[in-house]
């Protein structure tokens, strides 16, 4: 199929970018590294939208040093998430997480924030930002608001993103000193989306889990969590039956996610061991 | 005439070596044309409206709308079409009682499957044509679907075409020896429910045509992606009424085909249908959705088989009962039961035995048409064979290895007969089977594995031999009243310059034939095969010939374009000897050269002769021949086809937790006869290797209930990719066929014929200690836990 485009314009910051979404009459659509939309517009999923291109909006990217924090801009590439010494220091489980996602010619022009306002359930840095409790920064022509990871996913391809509003970034708690994180996940090929993943942070204050691909949107496992703070990782991975109820599809059924939910539990609680052993 | 092809010093000793593809340079710096490169004065596209429903009637089209968008120039329907282009009936006088409804290039009161085109919008643009495809409103009145394959026949199951009777399109039964007495008397009977899953074959460029009917000259050119341009040219000329003189096939660049681009499409016939009436060029590139709703699906197989065998290992009978489900029609022209056909004929191959049963049950269904696709058919038949024998030597506690030994034809006893009737000119299943032992230290494989399993790590080793249909005689098509050519030819001539122009009837497509044949008529008349230009693919230009198919094109093709590079050089020694006074029997061409046979001594550069004959003929004796183009074609007689075989390996390591299977490495030695180009031969295998793997572990294509395709997307549907594959070692033993000067034989299908066995047996090596056992492909790892009882739901 051939892409039915509206419109294209380039913003020079952003808040030409934001005019640009305003002035569109609903219509407008942010075109960051175009890994997930172009594909969407190739298909006709999308047709008639008046892009917004936002990739030369250099304020939007990067990732800098705010205290207990990193920010990260919403431009800012896979391939440099994966490669940021601030990032492997500081938040490692997004390094990790880098090497699952796709191939390297997407990880090259995918940048996280797009990754996070296209809310695919199945990818890895929606449920890395909401096992690590990071913030969002959101921008409108109103004004600026921050939203938790937490509140920010709603359900598949949606997100607290409103209408003429910039996703500008994150904020994520740097790792303390004797936190662990790790990212485990199957997928049928390398660079394929995951049947199931799963995040672990071990925080001194307790455990977070966040797994994806196994329901509309990345999701805590609250259960589990309390689970592993009592120590017992059998109690965490039975208890995840409860955290979550997976869709069938062509690639999985809901009771094989469920499974494969609980061995990666194991293996990620094996290795937080190993790490800490 | 003979070649030394046992010296390797021999004077121009191409054949046997690795040279640079003649066309690779062009490839990969973009300068390929393919036909979406072609663009023509007055070109128009054409996007098809397809059906959304599985079985429904047309109840009313309204075009309307989309006429009134920017750039549509024209509407057509199925009607509209069928006033200038009759329907095809795919059905084969040989394959008997094989029938199928007449086909239309666009349906014109019922579509039979999800994807099949109901209406053609023509526009500026393809984008324009889609936007008017979408303002096309189709009425249509849902009829009931046929789905299932094992149910399609029941009473109470609707009949999909009223006219047929039932939905039975083919049913073969072959019988030899006793079976029903020998099971009877079996030591052991082993029986299992083996199951393929339809996939098809995902090719880099996708269906592409560029038809252009120019009325003053009556005549229909297509540039066209295909394997049989000379095939196409018969069937637009009868279907479009067109003289078949006046019709040229034109077939470039070519992004693999597979078998995929060897069929007749509706909407490629459509597409020339519309280039005549609205006599200008028209263009239909299938997006990929399009290729995964259109191009022909392949081995749907549902297979219930048993063998039986003897305490000491002697297979003593197998019966096989084969079901497949081929969509709403036969495919035209080579038709839809060939692969049915095909297991009956190549099931038990390898093994001597006498008492075979196998039955074909061939049915239509509300799906995407399934045909011929790389290996046709062998894959299932090879998965059902190995993995019979795999499980009775598990029953008998004798080694895989050990049990094949024990009944492969002795590689002494050709010529020979299978009990399945195929006739074995030459084979090599013992001399392959040592050679792969000792490739991969089988022992030491065995004993790394027994020492890993202690620690909980499951890996298994699958062994699979086969044999493979090349070189195909009249007997798969011809005799069944298909124009499609199983002979082929080849000219080749001489320029002034002394370089050589060779015309050849097979085709190129990026597989490597044009490198095939321009080292085969360097050899042949004694130049570099930098001074042989190949033309392939141009029904106007080349000999007649058949293409690309069933592993022909060095067997066949390659014998012809030896035969005629020898005659060329017979040609020019002759002139050569008038302008030398010399006898022709002590000169020789090497490398450009005309020499002294004796001295290797030069006398001559071809550039010499190619100057007397074309400007100073004058100068040669009056009569002397100097007809420096040769032509030669070839065809098998002795046999009906040049069976060739190997044996595969495969070693790899199930996580018992995920299902997850990796891949360690991979093992093939076969045998294809003489080898033209090493390098040519060990990448078909592999790649080979690669789909057959695909077909193991990755691509099937999946429908729900009302026949809706659901995965129909590179993303959805898994092709297999690089970072899963093994490293891959392919091994050769080289038993020529005596029907040629070439010995050559196929090896274009070998690797995807054996690796899905190979992997199948080697997965149920890894959980047969577990005590589960897998036969339904791909081998995904939810239905790996599924055999190992982890998932139970
Ligand atoms: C073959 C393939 C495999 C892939 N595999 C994976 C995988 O395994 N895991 C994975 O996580 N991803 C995968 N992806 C997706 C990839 O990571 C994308 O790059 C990413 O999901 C989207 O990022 P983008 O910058 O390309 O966004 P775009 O495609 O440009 O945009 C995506 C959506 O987000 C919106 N958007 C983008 N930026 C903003 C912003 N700053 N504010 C508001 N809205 C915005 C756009 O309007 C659009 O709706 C794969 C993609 C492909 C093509």
């Amino acid at each position: 199929m051939k892409a039915s485009v509206g419109g294209y314009a380039r913003a020079s910051d952003l808040r030409h970018a934001l005019e640009l979404l305003s002035g569109s009459g609903g219509l407008g659509r942010i075109l960051a590294g175009g890994q997930s939309l172009i594909a969407a517009m190739n298909m006709r999923l999308s047709a008639g939208d008046l892009l917004v291109d936002i990739s030369r909006v250099s304020e939007l990217s990067g990732v800098s040093d705010a205290g207990d924090r990193l920010l990260i801009g919403a431009l800012t590439r896979h391939v440099e998430i994966g490669g940021n010494p601030l990032i492997r220091q500081h938040a490692p489980l997004l390094s990790q997480a880098v090497q699952y996602i796709a191939h390297a010619a997407i990880r090259n022009r995918g940048t996280i924030g797009g990754a996070l306002a296209h809310a695919d359930p199945a990818a890895e840095f929606p449920a890395c930002i909401l096992a690590l409790g990071a913030t969002l920064h959101i921008e409108g022509l109103n004004g600026r608001r921050d939203v938790a990871a937490e509140d920010f996913f709603r359900d598949v391809f949606e997100t607290a993103i409103g209408e003429g509003e910039i996703l500008t970034g994150i904020s994520v708690p740097k790792a303390e000193a004797k936190e662990t994180q790790v990212i485990e996940e199957v997928a049928r090929r390398s660079g394929d989306y995951a049947l199931a993943g799963l995040c672990l942070v071990k925080r001194p204050a307790g455990h977070r889990v966040a797994l994806f691909s196994v329901g509309p949107r990345p999701l805590l496992a609250r259960a589990a969590m309390t689970a592993l703070d009592k120590g017992d990782v059998e109690g965490a991975a039975q208890a995840l039956r409860d955290d979550m109820d997976p869709p069938s599809d062509t690639q999985a059924s809901s009771a094989y996610r469920q499974h494969l939910a609980q061995v990666l539990l194991r293996r990620a609680a094996a290795r937080i061991e190993g790490a800490n052993a | 005439m003979t070649i030394e092809f046992g010296n390797p010093d021999r004077p121009n000793s191409y054949i046997g070596k690795t040279v640079p593809r003649p066309n690779a340079g062009r490839l990969v710096q973009g300068r390929g044309r393919y036909v979406d490169d072609i663009v023509l004065p007055r070109m128009v596209h054409v996007a098809f409206v397809r059906s959304p429903f599985a079985h429904a009637r047309i109840t009313g089209i309204d075009a309307g709308e989309a006429k009134s968008v920017k750039g549509v120039l024209r509407v057509f329907t199925g009607k509209d079409i069928a006033e200038v282009c009759t329907p095809w009936v795919a059905v084969l006088a040989h394959l008997k009682g094989l029938k199928s409804p007449p086909e239309y290039p666009i349906a014109v009161d019922r579509a039979c499957w999800v994807g099949e085109p109901v209406a053609a919008v023509v526009a500026t643009s393809r984008a324009a044509a889609e936007d008017g495809s979408a303002l096309i409103d189709v009425d249509y009145d849902p009829l009931p679907v046929v789905t299932d394959m094992m149910s399609a026949l029941d009473a109470d199951t609707p009949v999909l075409h009223e006219d047929m009777g039932d939905n039975l399109a083919f049913r073969r039964l072959h019988e030899a020896g006793d079976v029903e007495a020998a099971f009877k008397s079996a030591h052991k009977v082993v029986s299992t429910r083996f199951r393929t899953a339809r996939h098809t074959g995902v090719t880099l460029e996708p269906r592409s045509i560029l038809a252009d009917w120019n009325p003053a000259e009556g005549q229909l050119t297509a540039y066209h992606a295909t394997q049989a341009p000379h095939m196409i040219q018969t069937v637009l000329a009868e279907h479009l009424g067109v003289p078949e003189g006046r019709v040229r096939v034109i077939c470039g660049d070519v992004g693999g085909s597979y078998g995929i681009k060897v069929h007749v499409y509706p909407d490629e016939v459509a597409t020339a249908a519309i280039a005549k009436i609205m006599a200008r060029p028209v263009k239909f590139v299938a997006d990929r959705l399009e290729s995964f709703t259109t191009d022909i699906h392949a081995r749907d197989h549902e297979i219930e088989a048993r063998i039986a065998v003897e305490e000491d290992g002697s297979i003593t009978a197998m019966d096989v009962d084969d079901w497949t489900a081929i969509g709403a029609y036969s495919v035209y022209p080579r038709t839809s039961a060939i692969e049915g056909n095909q297991v009956v004929n190549l099931c038990g191959g390898p093994y001597d035995f006498k008492n075979y049963r196998a039955q074909t049950t061939v049915v239509f269904q509300n799906k995407t048409p399934t045909c011929q696709y790389r290996a046709v058919g062998h894959p299932i038949a090879v998965a059902i064979t190995e993995g019979l024998v795999d499980q009775a030597a598990a029953e008998l506690g004798m080694d895989p290895v050990e049990i094949r030994r024990r009944n492969m034809f002795r590689d002494d006893a050709y010529p020979v007969t299978s009990p399945a009737n195929m006739r074995f000119e030459a084979l090599s299943h013992h001399a392959s089977m040592n050679k792969l032992m000792d490739l991969m230290d089988y022992d030491g494989l065995r004993a790394e594995q027994a020492e890993l399993r202690k620690s909980g790590i499951h890996r298994g080793i699958g062994i699979a031999s086969f044999i493979e249909l090349t070189n195909p005689s009249p007997f798969m098509y011809g005799i069944g009243g298909a124009r499609i050519s199983a002979q082929d030819g080849c000219t080749v001539r001489m320029d002034p310059d002394g370089s050589l122009v060779a015309l050849s009837g097979v085709t190129e497509q990026g597989q490597g034939t044009e490198a095939m044949l321009s080292q085969i008529v360097a050899e042949g008349v004694g130049v570099s095969p930098d001074k042989v230009r190949v033309i392939t693919g141009d029904t106007q230009v080349t000999p007649y010939g058949g293409g690309t198919w069933a592993s022909r094109g060095a067997g066949i093709g390659g014998e012809a374009a030896l035969q005629s590079a020898r005659a060329l050089r017979e040609s020019i020694l002759t002139v050569a000897a008038a302008m030398l006074q010399t006898e022709q029997s002590r000169l020789d061409i090497r490398d450009g050269q005309v020499v002294d046979t004796a001295t290797g001594e030069s006398r001559m550069p071809l550039e010499e002769i190619g100057r007397i004959v074309y400007f100073r003929g004058d100068t040669l004796p009056k009569g002397l021949p100097r007809e420096l183009v040769q032509t030669r074609h070839f065809i098998t007689s002795d046999y009906p086809f040049a069976f060739t075989n190997g044996v595969q390996a495969s070693y790899l390591e199930v996580d018992i937790e995920t299902g997850v299977v990796k891949l360690l490495k991979h093992w093939c030695v076969e045998d294809c006869g003489r080898i033209i180009n090493p390098q040519l031969v060990d990448e078909q295998i592999r790649g080979g290797i690669v789909q057959g793997v695909g077909g193991a572990l990755f691509e099937e294509i999946h429908y729900d209930g009302d026949g809706q395709l659901l995965n129909g997307s590179m993303a959805d549907y898994l092709v297999p990719m690089a970072a899963e594959m093994p490293d891959m070692v392919v091994g050769h033993v080289e038993t020529p066929t005596k029907e040629s000067l070439l010995g050559a034989k196929g090896a274009g299908e070998a690797g995807t014929a054996g690796a899905p066995a190979a992997v199948m047996n080697a997965i149920n090596d890894a959980l047969r200690p577990r005590g589960a056992q897998i036969t339904e492909m791909p081998f995904t790892p939810e239905r790996i836990l599924r055999a190992l009882g982890v998932l139970k739901d």
